[in-house]
C-alpha cells in the first residue's frame, strides 16, 4: 500500500518535470530567424514577404518563419507579444511602432539591445533623417530600424464631388466649415468617420489638436508644456465637437476602411485618415488624382504627422547574428524599395529611388522633406501604450456626450498620471 | 461508514495529483493575482511594490469601472429573466408530448454547442444598423422600428439601450440549456399529482402554476447559478460582437481588464479588475455552495 502511495506521490510530482523537459526540447538552437508582426493583410503582407525574399537571397541556409498575429494597429499582437517577452521566449525581431510605444514600452524594460553599432557599420547615422533617428533613441542609444514612414494628418476628398459642387480642397479649419457647411446642404455627408475600435477617433482628435494648437503646442501636450484643461486644448476639444456635427450618424458602426468606403461610393465626401488609406482606395481600383485628392487635414498644411513601424533586437534573441542581418535588409535602401511602394508607405530613408513610388508617395516624400515632423498619438509614437489606452477611453465617452470641460479634465488627469512616471 | 486508515490513505493519494494541480493553477494564481493587485506593477517588468488599495481607488472612481459595473448588473438581470422565462416556456411545451419531441429538443439545445465567438461574429452583422435587421424591416416597411441597435449610445436610468441586442444574443444561445434543465424538472413531477389536479377540474394553466412551477423551485435556483456565473464574466460574445460599444455602452469589466491588463501593461490595476470580478462570482457561488453542502 505504502509503495503505491510513494509511486502515486513520484508521478504528482514527475508531471511538472516532464512539462518543462517538453519546453525546453523545443528551444534547439536551428539556423532561423523569426519575425513577428501583425501584417497580414494585402500590401503589407506582400511587403513583408519582398523584404523575406531579400533576406533569402543573400543569406539563403536560413529558415525564415513569419509569426504573424492578425487584427488592425497591432492591437492582438501585442498582447501576444508582451507575453512571449515576458515568457523568455523572445522572437528575433518584432515589428514595433518608433517613439514611446518603443521606448516606454520596451526599452524601459530593459528588454532591447542597442543597435548602435549597425548604423555606424552601415553608415546609415545620415542616411535616415534625425528626427526620426530621435524616434527611436534612447539616452543616446539607438534602439530599431525603420522599414516606412506613414502620415497620419491627410484629408481623403472624393474629387467628383468636389467639382460637381464647386468647392476647392479646405486649406484651414475655418475653410473646412465653409465646405462642411455647404456640402450638408446638397444632403452629402460631409465628413466619414469609422470609430468602432476607438483609435480611429482619436486619429481625427490628434489632426485637430495639431490644427488647433500648432507644432510646438501640440508636442508639448507629451511632455507637460501644454496643458491639457488649458483654454487652448479647450478651444481645440471645441473645434472637434463642431466637426462631429459633420459625421456620419453610424459612425460607431463602422471600421476606418468601410468610412473609406463611403467616400468611394459618393455617400459621404471627405475622411480624415493616415494614407494607408491610399492602399484601399487603390485596392478598390480608384483613379489617384482622379477619383480621390488628398491634402493635409485642414490646418495642418507645413507639418506632418508621422509614425513608422520599426524592427529592433529583442535581449536574448535566439539567433542574434541572423537578427542583426534581418535589420541590415531593414534598413538598406534595396529593403527600403522593395517594402514601401507594396505597403503604400514612404521609405524612411532620404536616398531612395523616387521613381519606384507613386504619384501620392511621391507626394508625401516631397513633404516629409521639407514639413515640420511631430508624432502621431493614436498610433503609439507620442505617447506610451498606457498613456494612449487612456486617452482612447477618454475619447470614447467624449465622442457621445461631447462634454468639453469632463473631457479636458479627464486628459489633464491622464497627462498628469503618466507623465509624473 | 467506518473507513479504515489504510482506505483514507489510498482515497488522499488518488485525490492528492488533482488537489496540487488545483491547489497550483486556481488557488496560487488567485492569490497572486490578488498580491498583484496591490502593487505598484506597471509596465512589462513586475514590480511589487506594495501601495495598499491605491490601484483599487482610482479604479472605482473611474467613469469607465462604474459604467462596467452597472452594464454587468443589467445585463445579468435581464438575461436572467429571458433565459428563465423562455427556458421554462419550451420546456412546458415540450412536456405537452409533441410529436417528434427529440427533434425539437436538440434543435433548441444546438445554439450552446457553438462557441460565443462564431455567434457574436453573426449577430454582430445581424444588428448591424445599415444591413442587418433594419435593412429587413425597411423592406417590409416598417422604417419606424429601425434604431440604431449596439451603436445607439442613449441609456434610460443605467440601463444602456445597445445592451439589447447582446442580451438578445446571449439569451438565444443559452435559453435551450435552460429549457433541458427545466424539462429534466417538469419530467421528475410526479404525474399522479398532475393527474390528481386535472381531475379535480384544474385548468392547464393553473398546474403550471401552483404545481409545476413550485415543484421546480431548485431547478430554478441551479440554472440561476450557472446562467448567473456566465453572465457575469462574459467577455467573448461581447468581444466579437459589440466590443465596448460608443460611450462603454456595451462594455463588461473582462474586456476593461484584458484592455488594461494587456494592451495598457497596467497589471496592478488590470488585477483589480479580476479581483472584483470573483468577488461578483463569489457572491452568486458561495451561498449556492454552503446550501447545497448544509442539506448533505
Amino acid at each position: 500500500m505504502r509503495k503505491t502511495v510513494i509511486i502515486l506521490l513520484v508521478c504528482t510530482l514527475a508531471v511538472p518535470g516532464l512539462l518543462f523537459a517538453a519546453g525546453a526540447r523545443e528551444t534547439e538552437v536551428r539556423n532561423q530567424l523569426e519575425i513577428f508582426s501583425w501584417w497580414t493583410a494585402g500590401g503589407e503582407a506582400e511587403g513583408l514577404d519582398a523584404l523575406f525574399d531579400i533576406y533569402s537571397s543573400l543569406y539563403p541556409d536560413v529558415e525564415v518563419i513569419n509569426a504573424t498575429v492578425a487584427g488592425g494597429a497591432g492591437a492582438q499582437a501585442k498582447a501576444v507579444l508582451a507575453t512571449r517577452m515576458q515568457g523568455g521566449n523572445p522572437p528575433d525581431s518584432f515589428q514595433v511602432h518608433a517613439g514611446r510605444g518603443l521606448v516606454d514600452t520596451w526599452v524601459v524594460a530593459n528588454m532591447m539591445e542597442p543597435i548602435t553599432f549597425i548604423y555606424e557599420e552601415e553608415g546609415w547615422l545620415d542616411a535616415f533623417p534625425q528626427g526620426v533617428i530621435d524616434m527611436v533613441s534612447d539616452e543616446g542609444e539607438i534602439y530599431s530600424v525603420p522599414a516606412n514612414i506613414h502620415r497620419s494628418n491627410v484629408l481623403w476628398y472624393n474629387k467628383p464631388i468636389f467639382d460637381q459642387y464647386g468647392l476647392s480642397a479646405p486649406v484651414t479649419i475655418e475653410e473646412f466649415f465653409d465646405v462642411a457647411e455647404e456640402l450638408a446642404h446638397a444632403g452629402v455627408t460631409p465628413l466619414a468617420l469609422g470609430d468602432v475600435n476607438t483609435w480611429e477617433a482619436t486619429h481625427l482628435l490628434e489632426s485637430v489638436l495639431l490644427a488647433s494648437l500648432g507644432p510646438d503646442a501640440y508636442a508639448g501636450l507629451w511632455d507637460g508644456a501644454t496643458p491639457w484643461d488649458g483654454p487652448e486644448a479647450k478651444q481645440a476639444l471645441d473645434v472637434f465637437v463642431d466637426i462631429l456635427e459633420y459625421v456620419n450618424t453610424d459612425h460607431a458602426a463602422l471600421t476606418w476602411d468601410e468610412a473609406a468606403q463611403y467616400v468611394i461610393d459618393g455617400r459621404a465626401a471627405m475622411t480624415v485618415m493616415g494614407d494607408w488609406a491610399h492602399g484601399y482606395f487603390m485596392a478598390m481600383e480608384q483613379e489617384p488624382g482622379a477619383d480621390y485628392h488628398w491634402i493635409a487635414s485642414p490646418g495642418t498644411e507645413g507639418t506632418f504627422m508621422m509614425l513608422s513601424d520599426t524592427f529592433g533586437l529583442p535581449k536574448g534573441a535566439p539567433h542574434r547574428s541572423n537578427a542583426v542581418n534581418w535589420l541590415k535588409v531593414v534598413g538598406s535602401v534595396d529593403g527600403q524599395d522593395a517594402f514601401n511602394p507594396r505597403k503604400g508607405s514612404i521609405p524612411a530613408r532620404t536616398d531612395t529611388d523616387r521613381d519606384k513610388y507613386d504619384i501620392y508617395l511621391q507626394s508625401a516624400m516631397t513633404d516629409f522633406a521639407q514639413d515640420t515632423i511631430v508624432a502621431s498619438v493614436a498610433h503609439g509614437a507620442a505617447a506610451s501604450e498606457a498613456w494612449a489606452t487612456d486617452i482612447n477611453d477618454v475619447i470614447s465617452m467624449f465622442v457621445s456626450n461631447k462634454n468639453v470641460d469632463s473631457a479636458a479634465s479627464s486628459f489633464a488627469r491622464a497627462a498628469k498620471d503618466h507623465l509624473s512616471r | 461508514m467506518v473507513r479504515s486508515r489504510k482506505e483514507m490513505m489510498k482515497a488522499f493519494a488518488l485525490v492528492l495529483p488533482s488537489l496540487l494541480v488545483l491547489l497550483i493553477f486556481v488557488y496560487f494564481f488567485i492569490a497572486w493575482s490578488f498580491r498583484v493587485s496591490l502593487s505598484a506593477w506597471r509596465g512589462l517588468i513586475a514590480d511589487y511594490t506594495f501601495v495598499g488599495l491605491r490601484n483599487y481607488i482610482s479604479m472605482f472612481s473611474r467613469e469607465r469601472f462604474q459604467i462596467d459595473m452597472m452594464n454587468t448588473l443589467s445585463f445579468t438581470v435581464s438575461f436572467l429573466i429571458l433565459c428563465v422565462v423562455l427556458g421554462i416556456f419550451l420546456a412546458w411545451l415540450l412536456d405537452k408530448g409533441v410529436r417528434a419531441e427529440g427533434l425539437f429538443r436538440n434543435i433548441y439545445l444546438f445554439p450552446m454547442s457553438i462557441s460565443f465567438v462564431v455567434t457574436g461574429v453573426v449577430w454582430r452583422w445581424i444588428f448591424n444598423p445599415t444591413v442587418g435587421i433594419n435593412a429587413l424591416m425597411q423592406r417590409i416597411g416598417l422604417e419606424h422600428l429601425t434604431w440604431g441597435w449596439y451603436t445607439d449610445p442613449t441609456r434610460i436610468g443605467w440601463f444602456h439601450v445597445a445592451l439589447i441586442p447582446v442580451i438578445i444574443a446571449a439569451s438565444w444561445q443559452l435559453s435551450g440549456y435552460t429549457m433541458a434543465m427545466f424539462l429534466a424538472g417538469f419530467r421528475s413531477i410526479p404525474v399522479e399529482l398532475i393527474e390528481q389536479a386535472r381531475i379535480d377540474g384544474a385548468s392547464e394553466f393553473f398546474i403550471l402554476r401552483k404545481v409545476s412551477l413550485p415543484m421546480l423551485k431548485p431547478i430554478t435556483l441551479s440554472a440561476l447559478i450557472v446562467l448567473g456565473h456566465f453572465s457575469l464574466k462574459i467577455f467573448d460574445l461581447v468581444f466579437t460582437m459589440t466590443g465596448r460599444g460608443p460611450a462603454f455602452a456595451t462594455d463588461v469589466p473582462a474586456i476593461y481588464m484584458f484592455e488594461t491588463t494587456f494592451r495598457g501593461n497596467n497589471y496592478g490595476e488590470g488585477a483589480v479588475i479580476s479581483m472584483v470580478m470573483l468577488a461578483f462570482v463569489a457572491v452568486v457561488i458561495i451561498p449556492y455552495l454552503v446550501s447545497t453542502f448544509r442539506k448533505e
